[in-house]
C-alpha cells in the first residue's frame, strides 16, 4: 500500500506549522501519532500534499494536574495517559477509556489531540471529553480561542476547528463523583458498536449530578443531557435507568453498517449505558 | 514533490543513511532497502503486529509509519534482540514451549514481548494477553505463545536476581 507524494515537514514551534499551514492551506494536515491518518493515506481516501509532523514541536506533551482542573497537551499518547499516576487518582475514566482504545502498540503513538481533533464519530475520546466538558483550545493565525467539546462536533471529520488551526490542548474540570467508561466491541482494538462515558455524584443515596455522553451511534459524538437529567433526585432504581435509557435513545441517530442495524444499536447502546451508569453508581 | 530525501536511522546499533522519498513506510525501509527482514508484512493495516519493531522505547507497527517519521530514531528489530547463537530468552521459550507454528509473527510477537516484559517483568497471564493483543496469531491459540512468555519471564527474573 502506497500513500501518494507527499512533501514532509517537521517544524520545531507552533509558528512554523502555522505558516505552513497558512501557506499551503487545505493542501496541508497535520499529524501527530497518525494511526488515523496514516491508513487513510495509505488506502488514498486522504490526499496529504503537505504532511506537517508535530512531533518536534515543544510543549504539547504535558500533563498538568491543579487542584481544580486538568490540561493535557495535545501529543499526550493514550500510553502516557493509563501510565500516568497522577491522572489515575486525578480523573480514573480516562485511564478506564484509555486502555479500551486499539492495542499497546496503538496506544504508543495514538494522541489524546489527533482522536479529539480528528471528528471520527468511533474516536471514544470526543465523547468521554463531552462528558467531562472539557474545552480544547485551538491555535490558528489570529491566536488561541477555546472551544467547548460540547460544541466542536459538527458531522464525521467536520468540526469547529478550522483548515489554519491547530488543536493543541484539552482541559477540564477535576471529575467528581463515579465515573465508567463501557464499550461494546466486536474484538480487541474495534472501534465501538456502543460506548457509554458518565460521571455521576450521590449525595445521602440520592444523585444529585450526572453528566453522559455516548459514542459512535450518531455522527458525532452524543452528549444527552436529558439522559443525564432522567437520574437527578433519583436512587438510580431501575424505573430511573429505564427512563435514562430512553432518554439517551431519543438522542442518538445510529446508521446501519458492519456493526449491526439500527435496531441492534438501539438495543446495544441501552445494554451498554444501564452497565455505566451502575458501575459509575457503584463507585460514587 | 516525490523527490528523495536523506535520511539517517539507526537499526539495530548500526547508523544507516540513505535517501528515500517521505512516503515509503518504514517496513519497506527495513525490508527492501535495508535487508532486514525480521519485521514482517501481515495485514499492512495496522492490525496483525507482524510487524512490530521497538522504536525509541516503544512498540511501532512500522507499516504504520512513514521514513520521514522515522528519521533520526533508534530502532530495535528481531535482529538486535537475539540470534542463532546466542537466543534472547523469549526466543529460546518460544521454541521450548510451541510458542509459534508457522513463525510468520513470531518476529513481531518477540519484538512486542521484550517492551512488555521491561515495563512488566512479572506479567500475570491476563496482562499477557492484553499487553500482546496487538499481535496476531493465526496457528497457536495463543496458549503457548502465553506459556513462552511466561517461562522467559521466569528466566530472565531468575538471571537478574542471580546477577544481583
Amino acid at each position: 500500500m502506497i500513500p501518494a507524494a507527499f512533501e514532509y515537514h517537521r517544524p520545531k514551534d507552533m509558528a512554523g506549522v502555522l505558516s505552513i499551514l497558512a501557506e499551503h492551506g487545505d493542501d496541508a494536515r497535520v499529524v501527530a501519532g497518525g494511526h488515523s491518518l496514516i491508513p487513510m493515506m495509505k488506502l488514498r481516501m486522504a490526499d496529504v500534499p503537505h504532511l506537517i509532523d508535530l512531533q518536534d514541536v515543544g510543549g504539547l506533551s504535558g500533563i498538568e494536574i491543579s487542584t481544580d482542573s486538568i490540561r493535557l497537551g495535545a501529543m499526550v499518547t493514550q500510553h502516557d495517559l493509563i501510565n500516568h499516576a497522577g491522572l489515575e487518582e486525578a480523573a480514573p475514566i480516562l485511564r478506564e477509556a484509555a486502555l479500551q482504545i486499539a492495542d499497546p502498540q496503538v496506544r504508543y503513538m495514538g494522541t489524546i489531540g489527533g482522536n479529539v481533533a480528528n471528528g471520527d464519530p468511533g474516536n471514544d475520546m470526543p465523547g468521554l471529553m463531552q462528558c467531562l466538558d472539557a474545552t480544547f483550545t485551538v491555535v490558528g493565525p489570529d491566536g488561541e480561542r477555546q472551544v467547548p467539546a460540547r460544541e466542536f462536533y459538527e458531522a464525521a471529520y467536520v468540526t469547529a476547528r478550522e483548515d489554519d488551526e491547530v488543536l493543541t490542548s484539552v482541559h477540564f474540570a477535576l471529575p467528581k463523583g463515579g465515573y465508567a467508561y463501557e464499550k461494546q466491541k466486536r474484538k480487541i482494538g474495534d472501534y465501538a458498536t456502543a460506548a457509554a462515558a458518565v460521571q455521576i455524584i450521590k449525595e445521602n443515596g440520592t444523585c444529585t449530578a450526572a453528566s453522559i455522553a455516548m459514542t459512535n451511534l450518531s455522527d458525532t459524538p452524543i452528549f444527552s443531557e436529558a439522559a443525564g437529567a432522567a437520574l437527578i433526585g433519583s436512587a438510580v432504581d431501575a424505573a430511573a435507568l429505564d427512563a435514562a435509557v430512553a432518554a439517551m435513545t431519543g438522542d442518538i441517530d445510529p446508521t446501519e453498517d458492519n456493526r449491526g442495524p439500527v435496531a441492534f444499536k438501539k438495543h446495544v447502546s441501552g445494554v451498554i449505558l444501564r452497565r455505566a451508569i451502575e458501575r459509575a453508581w457503584s463507585r460514587a | 514533490m516525490t523527490k528523495k530525501q536523506h535520511y539517517t536511522i539507526t537499526v539495530n546499533g548500526k547508523q544507516e543513511e540513505f535517501l528515500a522519498e517521505p512516503r515509503e513506510l518504514l517496513i519497506y525501509t527495513l525490508r527492501e532497502r535495508l535487508n532486514i527482514t525480521g519485521p514482517h508484512i501481515g495485514c499492512e493495516t495496522s492490525h496483525c503486529g507482524a510487524c512490530t519493531v521497538t522504536i525509541d522505547g516503544k512498540s511501532v507497527k512500522s507499516c504504520t509509519m512513514f521514513v520521514a517519521q522515522a528519521d533520526g530514531k533508534e530502532i530495535t528489530t528481531i535482529e538486535g534482540i537475539g540470534g542463532p547463537d546466542a537466543l534472547h530468552p523469549l526466543q529460546a521459550a518460544f521454541k521450548e514451549h510451541h510458542g509459534l507454528q508457522c513463525g510468520y509473527c513470531t518476529p513481531g510477537m518477540i519484538t512486542r514481548a521484550t517492551k512488555l516484559l521491561e515495563e512488566n517483568p512479572n506479567p500475570t497471564e491476563e496482562e499477557i494477553r492484553f499487553g500482546m493483543a496487538g499481535n496476531i496469531c493465526r496457528c497457536t491459540g495463543y496458549q503457548n505463545i502465553v506459556k513462552s512468555i511466561q517461562a522467559a519471564a521466569a528466566e530472565m527474573n531468575a538471571a537478574k536476581e542471580a546477577a544481583e
